[in-house]
């Protein structure tokens, strides 16, 4: 079972489907595997064009090694990651050579966390927003000029900056460089990892915006990963939660959040911290650590922290299911219990 | 009305640099009751940790207080009476304030790997600060074995939630993950049961749910000991569900403080509405635009002329915003606001 049939008539820009990516573990003076990190362990799902799907999940649950899988900066272990390319044409990400990706980097590209990391500080903006278009074989400095103007439009910023550092720029101005740099080839895809992670509240709410907007006028289609559940509610059309390794829940975002079905994504979300002293602060349902995805526990990965768990979870791996069109979820239970929340 | 147990009165904070001089702090005031929760908000380099840092005169160089006072209310020893001392008068690195430091007062800072050494194991390091300040857990002035003092450690361990506490107190801290460090930092700061927890951003780099754990023991210690707790944050969430009073800060300068209740639910100050309105809630409409603030914090070296938000303000008043700075007005019970569209224009600093 794949998360991807029953969702109207979107056709996916993209399908992963039993993707995997382990880690080795060495030891010893021969480096000898002893183990492996399971970062990505069987995960499928599909991306919509035209939509945000947003992937959350607690740290080292494997969100940006999915999301380095996808822009094949990472190799994955098996599985495929299948892409529609602007000619209709299906490539297997996964597959491809270096050399056979090269072409496809324009289509797919990615926005970081660290808007201070991802620029190049030696680097103009001209440079580092022009960078991209001289790899795709827009040699004429001119054109890219103009090209780099527009972008910086785009993104509301003076096309004056142009000439100037990074370090001449707030976060915010920073995250919207990384933003103009990313749009530079006219991707389709964009891997959004934790974009707005590092900003003030305020900033943050300008650089959403912009998602926002940006995305409705280009027709972008986004993979947003973030930790904060209120960042990903607001901007997401469906919510696909990972844990250990594993897609355990995806939805519609109203669905997932009024009608959470995994009791990982209900605990969770009762974790979030309401900005109302009114509203009365939550028992702490979910205790304890996330497993190592070296040695995940046996049976369903979350039963040693789950509140429902029965033997049959400490045993039995559950299959991800779709128990409602498009609602897919990975637990034995998913049909009686009710995990309603307030949202 | 219960004298607060720390005062912070018109306190001024500057860094020298070649290029001129920050004024990081600007003037704030505050008061903690004794076990209450202080909430600080402000956006990045607004001063929060800057304040928290003064209160313990652990303010780097080339970082000055200018001006201000600190008030500490310290209890009697020995049946003397208490005393309040201004913890800005007392010599940074003299015997007083070394024994305020951890003993009455203790900070969780900012950065979660300055606060253990990377050579020693975090047992040896608590059991240290313990031996230290036997007198908190010794009234009578007995000293504590290094047993002793162990158990007590292993004790505080269980007590934030470590599992396998006897063995984790011989972990370095570089071998403990973000959320037991966190823990054992939360361990450290309440190893001399300090009266003040001055927790800077605790809970930033863990996840939520690692972050309600977190909250809650906070909490439970909080009413278990008494003890007060000024928390910084950026998560206007977490202010909401920790704090009794709440201080909003904008450049070195509070714009607005007042209980938790009045703040979220009847805020005064143009820029705490702003704040407000700018974060998503798991709760409102999706996909459609936040209000935002415009424009961008000015950098440190430009401070505006007038109320600092001024240039940033979609209520400003008049002219007087950009000509003169409003000081902190009590409006409501227990609600004072840094702005001339609650008070008269003539009332400046
Ligand atoms: N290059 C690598 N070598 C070995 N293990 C790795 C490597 N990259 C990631 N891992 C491990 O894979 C798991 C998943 O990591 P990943 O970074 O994908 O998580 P994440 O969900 O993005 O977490 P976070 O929220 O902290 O960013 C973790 O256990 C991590 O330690
Ligand atoms: N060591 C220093 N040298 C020079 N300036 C400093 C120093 N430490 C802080 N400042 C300045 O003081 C101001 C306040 O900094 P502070 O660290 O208190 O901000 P903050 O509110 O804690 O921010 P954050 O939310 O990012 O932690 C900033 O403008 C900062 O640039
Ligand atoms: S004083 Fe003026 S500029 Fe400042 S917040 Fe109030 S109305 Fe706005
Ligand atoms: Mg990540
Ligand atoms: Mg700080």
């Amino acid at each position: 079972m794949t998360a991807s049939h029953s969702v109207d008539t979107k056709q996916p820009l993209l399908q992963i489907r039993d993707l995997r990516k382990f880690f080795p573990i060495t030891a010893g003076v021969f480096n000898k595997t002893v183990g492996h990190v399971r970062a990505v362990d069987d995960v499928s799902f599909d991306v919509f064009e035209g939509e945000t799907l947003g992937l959350v999940g607690e740290s080292g649950c494997g969100k940006t090694t999915t999301s380095r899988c996808i822009l094949r900066a990472v190799d994955p272990t098996s599985g495929q990651i299948l892409f529609r390319r602007k000619n209709d044409e299906i490539v297997d990400l996964a597959k491809l050579t270096r050399e056979e990706l090269q072409p496809l980097r324009a289509e797919i590209q990615m926005i970081f966390q660290d808007p201070f990391g991802s620029l190049n500080p030696r680097m103009t903006l001209f440079d580092n927003v022009g960078e991209p278009l001289l790899v795709n074989g827009m040699t004429n400095r001119a054109e890219r000029t103009d090209r780099v103007a527009d972008l910086l439009k785009l993104v509301g910023l003076r096309p004056e900056f142009m000439h100037r550092f990074p370090h001449a720029f707030s976060g915010g101005q920073r995250q919207r460089i990384g933003i103009a740099r990313a749009l530079s080839t006219n991707p389709r895809l964009v891997v959004a990892d934790e974009p707005v992670s590092a900003l003030d509240v305020s900033v943050q709410a300008q650089v959403l915006n912009l998602l926002l907007e940006l995305q409705k006028r280009l027709g972008l289609t986004f993979l947003f990963v973030a930790h904060d559940l209120s960042v990903v509610r607001h901007i997401s059309d469906r919510v696909a939660v990972m844990y250990v390794g594993q897609l355990v829940e995806l939805a519609p975002t109203k669905t997932l959040f009024s009608r959470p079905r995994h009791p990982y994504t209900s605990a969770l979300m009762r974790a979030v911290p309401v900005p109302d002293p009114r509203i009365p602060v939550g028992e702490v349902t979910l205790k304890g650590e996330v497993p190592s995805p070296a040695n995940p526990p046996t049976g369903c990965y979350f039963h040693p922290r789950c509140r429902f768990a029965t033997d049959r979870c400490k045993v039995e791996a559950p299959a991800l299911r779709e128990p409602t069109p498009g609602h897919f979820v990975r637990c034995h239970f998913a049909d009686e219990l009710d995990l309603t929340t307030a949202f | 009305m219960t004298a607060p147990l720390l005062s912070v009165r018109d306190l001024h904070v500057t860094f020298g640099l070649d290029e001129g001089s920050v004024r990081a702090v600007d003037g704030v005031s505050f008061d903690v009751l004794p076990g209450q929760v202080v909430g600080i908000v402000g956006e990045s380099g607004c001063g929060k940790s800057v304040t928290m840092r003064s209160i313990l005169q652990l303010v780097d160089e080339p970082g000055r207080i200018k001006q201000g006072e600190i008030l500490y209310r310290m209890p009697g020893v020995d049946g003397q009476p208490e005393t309040v001392v201004d913890l800005t008068k007392l010599a940074k690195r003299g015997p007083q304030m070394r024994a305020i430091r951890g003993a009455e007062i203790a900070l969780i800072p900012q950065e979660p790997m300055a606060a253990f050494s990377p050579v020693h194991t975090v047992g040896d390091q608590i059991i240290e600060a313990i031996q230290l300040h036997h007198r908190q857990w010794r009234p009578d002035g007995s000293g504590l074995s290094r047993a002793e003092a162990r158990e007590i450690v292993v004790d505080l361990f269980r007590d934030v939630g470590i599992s396998m506490p006897d063995q984790r107190v011989d972990a370095y801290s570089w071998q403990l993950s973000g959320g037991l460090r966190q823990r054992a930092m939360i361990a450290m700061a309440l190893s001399c049961k300090p009266r003040l927890l001055i927790a800077d951003e605790p809970t930033t780099a863990i996840d939520v749910t690692t972050q309600a754990q977190v909250l809650a023991l906070l909490r439970e210690l909080q009413r278990k000991y008494g003890t007060a707790i000024i928390f910084i944050t950026h998560d206007l969430g977490v202010i909401a569900q920790m704090a009794n009073s709440v201080v909003v800060m904008y450049l070195g300068r509070v714009a607005e403080q007042g209980p938790v209740d009045a703040i979220f639910h009847a805020p005064k100050h143009p820029y705490t509405r702003a704040l407000l309105r700018s974060i998503p809630s798991i709760v409102g409409q999706t996909q459609v635009a936040l209000p935002t603030i415009a424009g961008t914090l000015p950098h440190p070296f430009n401070r505006p002329s007038g109320c600092p938000y001024h240039p940033r303000c979609d209520e400003r008043k008049g002219p007087e915003c950009a000509a003169r700075v409003p000081s902190l007005k009590p409006v409501d019970q227990g609600q004072s606001v840094s702005c001339f569209l609650h008070h008269d224009s003539s009332d400046t600093q």
